[in-house]
C-alpha cells in the first residue's frame, strides 16, 4: 500500500494499492496546504484503519508548484518516511495530469502546464504511447507563448485561452485539472513494481526558479 | 511520563533548522543547521534560501539530534513546534514537518510562541548539574514556574526582534512590556555593519570594530527617549520601554557620508563604537527601569545579539545596580535553536496544557501573549 501526498497546485492524498485507490482527498485551495493538509491526513488514515505499519512507500509531488505550498508537503512526506522508516520517493506532479490525459484517450503529444503564477506557466511536454504518457520534454517554466503548439491539459491552460489550445477531451474540462496524488500514487505503483521508467525522481522540490532574492539598495550603493 | 516528559522540538522560524531534545528540564541534544552563509551576499536574511534551507537540513539535523540524545523517534512524549512569530514560508517547513512527525509516532503537538521558547532555556539545568530531585522544579533558573513570588524578566534582542517580556508563569502568564517600533537591535547593526562595509551579520563584525574605537566620538541619538515618549513612571508615555533603532542607523548614515563628502577617511572604528554604545545604552537603559517599574528581579537575556560584548559587560552592571540578578545562557542556547522549543514544550507538557489540533497554521505576527496554539 502506498500514501502518497501532492501539494503542488492544490492539494491532495491518496492511499492506493496496486492500481487501486483505497481513498483520495484533494482541495483547491492553494494557500492552506500547512493547515488542511495534517487534518486531512489524520482524518484519512484513521477513516480507513491505516498506520505506518500497513505501508509499503511514500510518495511525494516534487512539483513543479508555487514554492512555499510544494514545501508543505514534501516537509510532511519526509517526516512521516522518517518516522516510519519507509521509503520515500518523489514524482514530477505534471506526470499526474499525463496520465490523466491518457486515460481519457488524448492522441499523439501533447502539453500539460500548471500555473506559475507571474504570467507564467510550469509545463512538460507527452505523448500518449500505447496508453502510456512518455514525458517528450519538461519540466519547465516561462511564459505560455513559448511553449509548444500542443493541445494542452491542466490549469496552466486556463488563464492563456490564446496560447495554449486546451485538449479536446469529450465530456471534459481539461483547461482545469489540477494534479492528484492518486494518479501520482498509480505512477509510482507502476515504477516500483518495473512495468514504468523514468518516473520517479529525488523527492526534492522541483522549483525550476531560482529564489526571487535581490541584493538589498542599500548593499549596491553603500548607503540608503 | 507525566514529570519528565521527553520532548522534541523544532525551530525554523528564520535562518536556523534547529533541533532539540529535551527531557524535563535536562538538555540532551540540540542540533542546528544554519544558512547563514547563503544570506551573506545579500546582507540579510532572504525568506525563500532560509525556507529552502530549512527543507533540505530538515532530516540530517534531526537524525544528528536523535542519535546524539540516544533516543529513538518512538520513545519522545511530544513534539513542539515553533508556530510563529516569524518566516512564513520558512515556519511552515516546520510546521509541516512536526505534524508529520507528530501523527506518524502519535503524539501530542505543541505549536509554541518563539519568543517565549527564548525564555525557556533559562529553565534547562545549567551544564554540569543533575535533574534537581525533589526539588519541585519552582525556583530553578531565571524564570521560575508559577510558584515564584516575583515576576522575571527578559531582554529578547536578535537580528529578527527586539523584545522586553514580563513573564509571571511561563506556561499562562507571559506580557510584552516594550519591543522596537521599527528594525530589530540586530537589522541595525546589520545596515550599519554594510554602511561601513564590514560585512555580514553585522553584530560581530560591529563588536569587533568597536573595540578599537572610543564609544564617546559621537553622540549618536537614543531612540524614543525623549519626555513626550516616555512620560513618567505614574503617567508613562506610549513609548516608555519601546526602542527604534532607525532614526539612529540614518544618523550614522549621515556621518559616514560628511567623512566621504570631505575626501576624509571614515573613522570607522568609533563610528562603530559610537554606535554600538548608543544601541547597548538604551537597550540597557530601558530595560532595567522596565525591571524596576514591573517588580521584575531576575532577568533572562536572550536572543544573537546576547553574544555582543558591551551589551553583556553594560546590562550586567546596570542590572547590579539595581539589584536585579542577569542569567545569560550559552551563547548557543541564546541564537534560535531547537532546544528552547522544547525546553518550553516540557513545561506545557508538565503543565496539562492543552497540546494543539492538527490545523494550527504559520502565524507570522504570533502575540506573545499567546505561549501556544
Ligand atoms: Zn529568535
Amino acid at each position: 500500500m502506498l500514501l502518497t501526498i501532492d501539494s503542488s497546485a492544490g492539494a491532495s492524498l491518496a492511499l492506493t494499492r496496486g492500481e487501486t485507490v483505497l481513498a483520495a482527498w484533494h482541495t483547491e485551495e492553494t494557500t492552506s496546504h500547512a493547515e488542511v493538509l495534517a487534518p486531512a491526513l489524520h482524518t484519512m488514515l484513521s477513516e480507513n484503519s491505516v498506520t505506518g505499519g500497513d505501508l509499503d512507500a511514500i510518495a511525494v509531488g516534487a512539483g513543479p508548484g508555487p514554492f512555499t505550498g510544494l514545501r508543505v508537503g514534501l516537509a510532511l512526506a519526509h517526516s512521516l518516511a522518517e518516522a516510519w522508516r519507509l521509503p520515500l520517493h518523489g514524482l514530477c506532479s505534471l506526470d499526474a495530469l499525463a496520465l490523466r490525459a491518457v486515460d481519457a484517450g488524448i492522441e499523439g503529444e501533447f502539453l500539460a502546464a500548471t500555473d506559475a503564477r507571474r504570467r507564467e506557466v510550469y509545463w512538460a511536454s507527452y505523448r500518449n504511447d500505447d496508453g502510456d504518457a512518455q514525458l517528450v520534454s519538461g519540466p519547465h517554466v516561462g511564459p505560455p507563448a513559448e511553449c509548444p503548439a500542443l493541445p494542452a491539459v491542466g490549469a496552466g491552460a486556463g488563464p492563456y485561452p490564446d496560447q495554449l489550445r486546451p485538449a479536446a477531451l469529450a465530456g471534459q474540462e481539461p483547461e482545469a485539472w489540477t494534479p492528484h496524488a492518486a494518479e501520482l500514487g498509480r505512477l509510482a505503483h507502476g515504477a516500483l513494481a518495473g512495468e514504468l521508467t523514468g518516473v520517479l525522481c529525488e523527492p526534492r522540490p522541483l522549483y525550476l526558479r531560482e529564489s526571487d532574492a535581490k541584493v538589498p539598495r542599500q548593499m549596491r550603493q553603500g548607503a540608503s | 511520563m507525566s514529570d519528565e516528559p521527553l520532548v522534541l522540538g523544532i525551530e525554523t522560524s528564520c535562518d536556523e533548522t534547529g533541533i532539540g531534545l529535551v527531557r524535563g528540564r535536562r538538555l540532551l541534544a540540540h542540533e542546528v543547521a544554519s544558512s547563514v552563509e547563503e544570506h551573506v551576499r545579500f546582507g540579510g536574511v532572504i525568506p525563500e534560501i532560509a525556507a529552502r534551507a530549512h527543507l533540505e537540513a530538515f532530516t540530517p539535523t534531526l537524525r544528528r539530534a536523535l542519535e546524539t540524545a540516544g533516543v529513538e523517534l518512538d520513545e519522545v512524549d511530544a513534539i513542539a513546534v515553533t508556530a510563529g512569530p516569524g518566516l512564513a514560508g520558512a515556519l511552515m517547513v516546520g510546521l509541516s514537518a512536526a505534524k508529520g512527525l507528530a501523527l506518524a509516532t502519535g503524539t501530542p503537538l505543541y505549536g509554541i510562541n518563539h519568543l517565549v521558547a527564548h525564555v525557556a532555556v533559562g529553565l534547562l539545568d545549567k551544564d554540569g548539574e543533575q535533574a534537581p530531585t525533589g526539588a519541585g522544579g519552582t525556583t530553578h533558573g531565571a524564570a521560575g514556574t508559577a510558584a515564584a513570588a516575583h515576576a522575571t524578566g527578559a531582554l529578547l534582542v536578535s537580528g529578527g526582534h527586539t523584545e522586553m517580556l514580563r513573564i509571571g508563569s511561563i506556561t499562562e502568564d507571559v506580557q510584552l512590556l516594550g519591543s522596537t517600533i521599527d528594525d530589530a537591535a540586530g537589522e541595525a547593526y546589520d545596515k550599519v555593519a554594510r554602511l561601513l562595509g564590514l560585512g555580514y551579520p553585522g553584530g560581530p563584525k560591529i563588536d569587533a570594530a568597536a573595540a578599537d574605537g572610543d564609544p564617546q566620538a559621537f553622540r549618536f541619538p537614543r531612540g524614543l527617549t525623549m519626555p513626550k515618549f516616555e512620560g513618567t513612571e505614574e503617567n508613562p508615555g506610549k513609548h516608555r520601554h519601546n526602542w527604534s533603532f532607525s532614526g539612529l542607523k540614518t544618523a550614522v548614515a549621515r556621518a559616514v557620508e560628511q567623512f566621504e563628502q570631505a575626501g576624509r577617511p571614515v573613522p570607522t572604528a568609533d563610528i562603530a563604537a559610537s554606535f554600538q554604545e548608543a544601541v547597548v545604552d538604551v537597550l540597557t537603559s530601558k530595560t532595567v527601569r522596565a525591571c524596576r517599574e514591573h517588580g521584575i528581579t531576575s532577568l533572562l537575556l536572550g536572543g544573537g545579539v546576547a553574544a555582543n560584548s558591551r551589551l553583556r559587560e553594560l546590562l550586567a552592571q546596570r542590572c547590579e545596580q539595581a539589584g536585579v540578578e542577569l542569567t545569560v545562557p550559552p551563547i548557543s542556547l541564546c541564537t534560535d535553536n531547537g532546544a528552547m522549543v522544547a525546553a518550553l514544550g516540557a513545561q506545557l507538557v508538565a503543565a496539562g496544557v492543552q497540546p494543539s489540533s492538527w490545523e494550527i497554521p504559520a502565524d507570522s505576527g504570533l502575540p506573545v501573549s499567546r505561549i501556544s496554539l
